[in-house]
């Protein structure tokens, strides 16, 4: 062999003309330095022409690239977050609707109430009048977007135990949902330090505070949980930081293991005991006074 | 000024002078027959052309451009250029940059991370006339210096620094500072500009590979 032999191509051992097979190259392959592979691919017979070869490149780049993207987006917390997203947009799209709807029907009818509920209710009405029929039309597509959104969220009730069984335990699916959206996926949150975590979804109040305006966010998304939301403002800090921390360990081995773990969920229960006894014993300490 | 390359021209869209290239329109842009406009709000290359950086081009250049997102860049860098090599990270760009790579016979599109030069070593050939570097994130400077192993010698560099990506807190100018002392380890800087108003904290680095 040649000095070449150290460094291969991704083009090594594969059918001369033929850029078949070439995915596992161009996907795990690697080299310490680069050569002018062109060159070589000529020499080595896979390809008639330095612009041959250059065909060759286009078609194998293409087809792997494209396999790859559609294998990645595929991965199940890829899924989960476009179903937290989609049912976020569904959820909004028909209070926004469901408003405009109370502006319009108020005016045909005079017993209409506001909300998804009562476009519900008017879907129900048979109408006398085209106009009557638009306006209850209307509702019927309020009543199927909330519809849609209610199944997207059992949708994802049943898959997040599936994705990140400890996250989904400790925080609830939908909110474990929203952390890997935010996040970008579960890799991403595992990835993350759980100061990071603690404050996803209050990125406005983080960068301004990082600018030098306001104080620092005690708490992200993690606030629609009740063990922050539930714990009295003093000791919120305490709190989300507390379940932030265990939330990235239970992201971290639902990533890197996937096993379920019982004795960290036991170890935040406690935790959280504590910092919620510190309220009993203000009280009681106001009592003697 | 340098002078354009050639595939590249200044022609009236909208009743202004704007960048445009000759392909397959990508993005929704405005075209005049096949000439395509460059908006320099969206790319950080047109950018650098249209304030008038020091950017050697001729046309036909070998390239790696890093950081080619949806490729609407990089779509009018294949249009001028010769053998391009585009890396992205992310998988949902990509999925639009094969798309525009369909068209292009002569750009290739990598789902790789342009910090490890090592994964994509075995397709990106050497002697490379030219490295467009957009990425937004933290080590800016040492991306560009451990992909210098691509150009050849007197290689040019076209580097956008985002200067959020390194440090939000910090002010602009000292990352800017910061960023053009590590680069000097492999390249020798030709010029620098701000890329205002199209990009806000934005930094725009003509080099050579030394």
């Amino acid at each position: 062999m040649t000095e070449h032999a150290t460094e291969r191509g991704w083009f090594a051992g594969l059918d001369p003309g033929s850029a078949d097979g070439a995915r596992e190259a161009i996907d795990e392959g690697s080299a310490v330095e680069p050569a002018d592979w062109p060159q070589r691919a000529v020499e080595a017979g896979f390809a008639d022409s330095v612009d041959d070869y250059y065909e060759l490149l286009h078609e194998a780049t293409v087809t792997a690239t494209r396999a790859t993207v559609v294998d990645r987006e595929q991965a199940d917390d890829k899924q989960l977050l476009h179903a937290v997203r989609a049912m976020d947009d569904a959820d909004r799209t028909a209070n926004e609707l469901a408003e405009r709807l109370a502006e319009w029907a108020g005016t045909l009818f005079d017993d209409v109430g506001t909300g998804v509920e009562a476009a519900r209710q008017l879907s129900d009405r048979e109408p006398a009048t085209p106009l009557e029929s638009r306006v209850i039309s209307l509702a019927e597509r309020v009543d199927d977007l909330a519809t849609e959104a209610d199944e997207l969220r059992s949708f994802i009730e049943q898959q997040a135990p599936e994705v990140a069984p400890n996250l989904s335990e400790m925080a609830g699916p939908v909110l474990a949902a929203r952390l890997i959206s935010l996040a970008g996926g579960l890799e991403a949150l595992a990835k993350k330090p759980s100061g990071t975590v603690q404050v996803l979804g209050a990125e406005d109040a983080l960068f301004a505070h990082l600018a030098g305006r306001g104080s620092s966010p005690k708490h992200g998304i993690i606030y629609t949980h009740e063990y922050v939301s539930g714990t009295r403002p003093e000791d919120r800090g305490s709190a989300s930081r507390a379940f932030a921390g265990k939330l990235s360990i239970a992201a971290r081995i639902d990533h890197y293991s996937g096993e379920r773990r019982p004795e960290i969920h036991a170890q935040l229960d406690d935790r959280m005991s504590t910092i919620r006894a510190r309220a009993d014993e203000d009280a009681s300490e106001g009592g003697h006074q | 000024m340098t002078g354009l390359p050639e595939g590249i021209e200044r022609r009236a869209f909208d009743g202004r002078e704007r960048l445009s290239t000759c392909g397959q329109p990508v993005y929704g842009e405005p075209t005049d027959g096949e000439w395509r406009c460059w908006d320099a709000g969206r790319s950080k290359l047109g950018a650098m052309l249209e304030t008038g950086m020091d950017v050697d081009l001729s046309g036909g250049e070998s390239v790696l451009y890093l950081g080619a997102a949806s490729g609407t860049t990089v779509s009018h860098v294949a249009d001028f250029a010769g053998p391009t090599y585009a890396v992205e990270f992310a998988p949902r760009p990509v999925r639009d940059l094969i798309d525009v790579a369909e068209d292009r016979p002569n750009l290739f599109p990598l789902l790789k991370d342009a910090r490890k030069p090592e994964t994509y070593a075995h397709i990106v050939e050497t002697d490379l006339d030219l490295l467009v570097q957009d990425v937004a994130t933290r080590g800016q400077a040492a991306v560009a210096v451990d992909n210098a192993q691509f150009l050849a010698d007197e290689g040019q560099l076209c580097l956008a620094v985002k200067a959020r990506s390194e440090d939000v807190t910090a002010d602009p100018e000292t990352v800017f500072e910061q960023v053009r002392e590590e680069i000097a380890a492999a390249y020798e800087i030709v010029d620098t500009r701000r890329l205002e108003p199209y990009h806000g904290d934005h930094l725009g680095i003509v080099a050579r590979k030394r």
